[in-house]
Formats: structure tokens, C-alpha cells, sequence
């Protein structure tokens, strides 16, 4: 029973890891897929063979082994200017992870560009990593940090944001396109257009949005946007900053060291090209050529299907849950406002509760606060449980999920 | 441990019905803590009268594991010895419970009583009784608890 648009045995049969049990004899339904997803065979064998063969340091070695592994290293670059559609190279920043480079952006350009009385805005459905670095910052200049509510179908309200802009003292909003927690596509463009007309910078967190939705960051127009790769396939410990070249030119350097540098005297020092100046020590140069080969894999795909699979997906659960006696879920009812991110509680059954229970069946859903505690006490809920999906998801697994939940009422006696 | 022996009748009643479930007004004792991993929350009172707990409360939020544990831990000290509560360690809060193989994860739940109730002893000690070398016993006890 596979969806009509991806050849799923396929893809199932590239990820070693969904072949294995767990408790011994179950089949693992991987269903935490907004946490960090499963490697495809591709990626794993990529970073391995770099390993095994041309192991190297990059970019100043005029080895053979450093010129394979600078030119491996940088393709990716290549892979991921075409993927969200990026014209200029050197605007993509290699960083740890989104928390990394929102964090870059608070430092780097928000302690040069955020004064005194200032507004940063934000909304109430971040991750953490999209909130602690700006009250950081606006702690630290004296700025203010506003929110951007949630209404009670998931989606944010954007007269918030109007009431903000025409402070005139908007220097920044920053938001995820995709919540982690509700799933809910934000209307980023429309964000970006009236923060653009106050003369707003605007950061998009993609963390969630890029490994299940075609990002266009030309169309976008945003000025920051970071993702990472081990939600998209790829490995941990790799992700991206894109900002515009004239941003990242006028920014202060985040880490100082190595490669960053053009000359480095007693008390002075060049800086690097772009992107060198913000990519200090060596780099994490196996994961970044495994990222490659990840975006590679969905390019295969074609990030149209992942949407249409998905959107399949999460509408037969959704269509299987609604009818779940006790059951509360959370975000946007149709299926072409949100990607496949469920969240929901069932009865009193607190989420670590149920989480540990259907864990049994070889489910792995997520159970908590998300990293979302502003959104928590928003949906006026200590945590919820969380299903997300991705390629290599069944309707056969949804089935499983649906009759373990049953099986965690019969446990609770509801 | 299986779901079935976690989530026995005497748990899940604990958690929905707990006993002991409030606040103290002017209590000796009162701590908080969180699991920062999972959000759980617990808040317990306690008053001490001729080295005995005279009262104890608590209040939370969070799975039934961790509330259910704080509700049969309150009822475990109600009406004992200063120094019973004071000797209380992780095998017989597992004891109390019934519940002696959980995981990694989950034990953390079942442990954040206890680990609230030291910690307001710990205080209790140093603040009121100006008892430092209790006091640190008690905090190198629970130091192992998580």
C-alpha cells in the first residue's frame, strides 16, 4: 500500500536501518522524522569512502588527496545553491546546524545592527534555537523581543506583526517556516513583504521546510535563512547560512582562526573571501560530502514528491486520528497548509506515558515540549506526543501507530 | 519492564486520584524542580513538627510515572521520623512504587520526588538547622539520583 507517487520499496530498501528490529522482534516504525531522519546507504557510503580514500584537510594542501577532498567538499556548496535555488556560491555558509547559524546571525549581525529600544520580532511557535539567541541579544543592547501569536488553528497572526512594524523600530523578524510542533506552513512571503516595507531584515528558520518542501530562496526574498542536514538525510553536526552578500560582507566574523583569514599580522588581520570569512578551523568535511550525497538522493526524487507523499501521509492519519475517541490535535486541519507533523494528545495519557508504550510496538514518536515551550504554554499543555514523516513512511505503518495508540487507551482504560 | 507492569491500576489511580495533592501555607520545607528533558514539574510542602513530618504536599505536572511516585511518596513520609525521611534512597522509592526495571529514561520520572525531597531537606538542614554535615550527606546521597 504505497502512495501513489514515490516507488517506496525502493527507497525503504536504501536506508539499512529500517530493516532492523526493535525489543528484539518488532519492525521499527520510524515516526521522528522532525527529530532527525534515517541515512540513506548513499549517505553513509559517501562519507565512509572519504574516510577510506582521501582522507585530507582542505582548501591549502596542493596534495592529490587534499585537491579530491577540497573539490568534494565545496561541490556540495554547488548542491546546495541549486537545491534552493541560490545564484551566488560564496553566500552559503557552512555551519553546525541551524542553531548554529541563527545564532551566527544574532552575534554577528545583531550586535552591529540592534540598538537600544529596537524590536526584534519573533513568534510564538519557535524552537528554542529561534528564541534563547534573541533574548540574548535584546538582553544584552536593551532591546525588545515581541511575539507573533498563534491563533487556535495553528497559523500565525499576522496583524501582530503590523502592530509591530508600524513602531517603526523593527529591525528584524525572524521565523520558522515550518513549525516543528504543528506542522504549520507559515505565509512566509507574505511575512517577508510587510516586514520589507518597514525596512525589516528578515531570517527564515528552514529547518523544517527545506527536506520536505521546494524552497526558492530567490522567490522567497528573505535576507538569512538556515537549515541542517541531518533532517534531510544528511548527517549531524552539518548546516547551512545563506545571507545575502552584502550582509555577510558588512558582518563581523562569528569564529576567529584558521581559513577565515587573508593575513593575519601582530594586531591586525584581513579577512577571507566570502564564505571562508565565517567558516573558521577545519570544517566537518565528511559530513558536509555526505550531505551532498543526501541532496542528491532527494534531487532523485524530486522534492514535488516528497510534498505529494507526504501531504498523503499525514491526510490518512489525520483522517484515522480525527476519529480516536479523546483525542486533541493540534495545528491546521488542511493538509495543504502543513507538512507531515502531528501533534496531539490522547485522553489524560501524558505524553512520555504513551510515548513508552508504543515504543513497545517498534514505534518511535517523540514525546515532550519539542523545544517549543512558548508554544506549550500557548496550547496551554505541558507536551504533546509528535509524529512526523518522511519518504520512507508507510500507510501500512500508520495503520501500526493507529491500533498501538488503541492499545495505549486499553493500557489507560480509556 | 513491560507497559503493562508500568501502568498497573495502583499507578494509573495514583495519577489521577493523588493524594496529598496541594499546598502547605508557611511550610518548613518547600522545593521545586523540573525535568528539563521532558518539562515534568513538581512542587512539595512539608511541615516538620517534633522531628516528625506533620504534613506534606505536593503539587505537578507531568507523566503518570513521576506524579504518581510523588503522590505514594508523600504518603510513604506522612506522620515519620525526621531521620527516616532523611535516609530515604532510591530502592525504596523503586519499592514503593513496584517498579524496579525501568529504563534509562523513564527511572529519571519516578526519581524526581525523591530528588525534589532532598533538596528541600538539604535547605531545610542548612537554612533552619544549621546542620551542614547532614546537609551534605544528604546532598551526596542524591547527587547519584539522576
Amino acid at each position: 500500500m504505497q502512495t501513489s507517487f514515490i516507488n517506496i520499496e525502493n527507497i525503504r530498501n536504501d536506508f539499512p536501518i529500517l530493516k532492523r528490529k526493535v525489543h528484539k522482534v518488532k519492525p521499527l516504525v520510524y515516526l521522528d522524522n522532525a527529530a532527525t531522519t534515517q541515512k540513506p546507504i548513499q549517505v553513509i557510503e559517501a562519507i565512509s569512502n572519504y574516510y577510506l580514500n582521501y582522507n585530507s584537510n582542505i582548501h591549502r594542501a596542493v596534495h592529490e588527496l587534499a585537491e579530491e577532498a577540497t573539490l568534494a567538499y565545496e561541490m556540495t556548496r554547488d548542491k546546495i545553491a541549486k537545491f534552493i535555488n541560490v545564484k551566488k556560491r560564496e553566500e552559503i555558509v557552512f555551519v553546525r546546524g541551524t542553531t548554529e547559524a541563527i545564532n551566527l546571525v544574532a552575534y554577528a549581525w545583531g550586535r552591529q545592527n540592534i540598538q537600544k529600544d529596537d524590536i526584534i520580532v519573533t513568534t510564538e511557535y519557535e524552537h528554542h534555537s529561534n528564541i534563547v539567541p534573541w533574548q540574548l541579544l535584546a538582553k544584552e543592547k536593551g532591546a525588545k523581543l515581541e511575539y507573533i501569536g498563534v491563533d487556535d488553528n495553528g497559523e500565525l497572526i499576522l496583524d501582530h506583526l503590523d502592530t509591530y512594524l508600524k513602531t517603526g523600530k523593527v529591525k528584524i523578524v525572524t521565523f520558522s517556516q515550518m513549525s516543528n510542533v504543528l506542522g504549520t506552513i507559515t505565509d512566509s512571503e507574505e511575512i517577508i513583504k510587510r516586514s520589507k516595507a518597514h525596512g525589516a531584515r528578515v531570517l527564515v528558520d528552514g529547518a523544517q521546510s527545506v527536506p520536505h518542501l521546494k524552497v526558492d530562496l530567490e522567490k522567497l526574498g528573505c535576507d538569512f535563512f538556515a537549515f541542517s542536514a541531518h533532517k534531510m538525510l544528511g548527517p549531524t553536526g552539518v548546516g547551512v547560512l545563506w545571507a545575502k552578500k552584502e550582509l555577510l560582507q558588512e558582518m563581523v566574523p562569528f569564529n576567529g582562526g584558521g581559513d577565515m583569514i587573508r593575513e593575519v599580522h601582530k594586531y591586525e588581520t584581513t579577512w577571507n573571501d566570502l564564505p571562508y570569512k565565517f567558516e573558521a578551523g577545519t570544517p566537518n568535511i565528511a559530513d558536509v560530502i555526505g550531505f551532498g550525497a543526501a541532496l542528491d538522493y532527494l534531487d532523485k526524487i524530486g522534492m514535488d514528491k516528497v510534498r505529494e507523499h507526504e501531504m498523503e501521509l499525514t491526510k490518512y492519519a489525520l483522517d484515522k486520528l480525527e476519529q480516536m475517541k479523546g483525542i486533541v490535535l493540534y495545528g491546521p486541519k488542511d493538509v495543504t497548509k502543513r507538512g507531515g507533523v502531528i501533534s496531539f494528545n490522547l485522553g489524560d495519557i501524558h505524553p512520555h506515558d504513551l510515548a513508552t508504550i508504543i515504543d513497545e510496538d517498534g514505534i518511535a514518536i517523540r514525546s515532550g515540549h519539542h523545544c517549543a515551550q512558548v508554544l506549550m504554554e500557548r496550547l496551554d499543555v505541558s507536551a504533546t506526543s509528535r509524529a512526523s514523516f518522511y519518504i520512507y513512511n508507510t500507510k501500512e505503518e500508520v495503520d501500526v501507530f493507529i491500533k498501538s495508540l488503541n492499545r495505549a487507551k486499553e493500557l489507560f482504560k480509556l | 519492564m513491560s507497559s503493562a507492569d508500568i501502568y498497573r491500576e495502583i499507578i494509573l489511580d495514583y495519577y489521577r486520584n493523588p493524594r496529598n495533592y496541594g499546598k502547605i501555607q508557611n511550610p518548613d520545607i518547600a522545593q521545586r524542580d523540573s525535568n528539563p528533558l521532558c518539562g515534568d514539574e513538581l512542587e512539595m510542602h512539608l511541615n516538620i513538627k517534633d522531628d516528625k513530618v506533620a504534613d506534606v504536599k505536593f503539587t505537578g505536572k507531568g507523566c503518570a510515572i513521576s506524579q504518581a511516585s510523588a503522590s505514594m511518596l508523600t504518603e510513604l513520609i506522612l506522620g515519620k521520623d525526621f531521620d527516616y525521611v532523611k535516609k530515604l534512597n532510591k530502592e525504596d522509592i523503586l519499592d514503593n512504587l513496584g517498579l524496579h526495571d525501568l529504563g534509562p529514561a523513564r527511572i529519571k520520572c519516578a526519581l524526581l520526588s525523591l530528588k525534589v525531597l532532598k533538596s528541600g531537606l538539604y535547605s531545610y538542614l542548612v537554612d533552619k538547622l544549621h546542620d551542614t554535615a547532614s546537609a551534605d550527606k544528604i546532598k551526596e546521597e542524591s547527587s547519584g539520583l539522576y
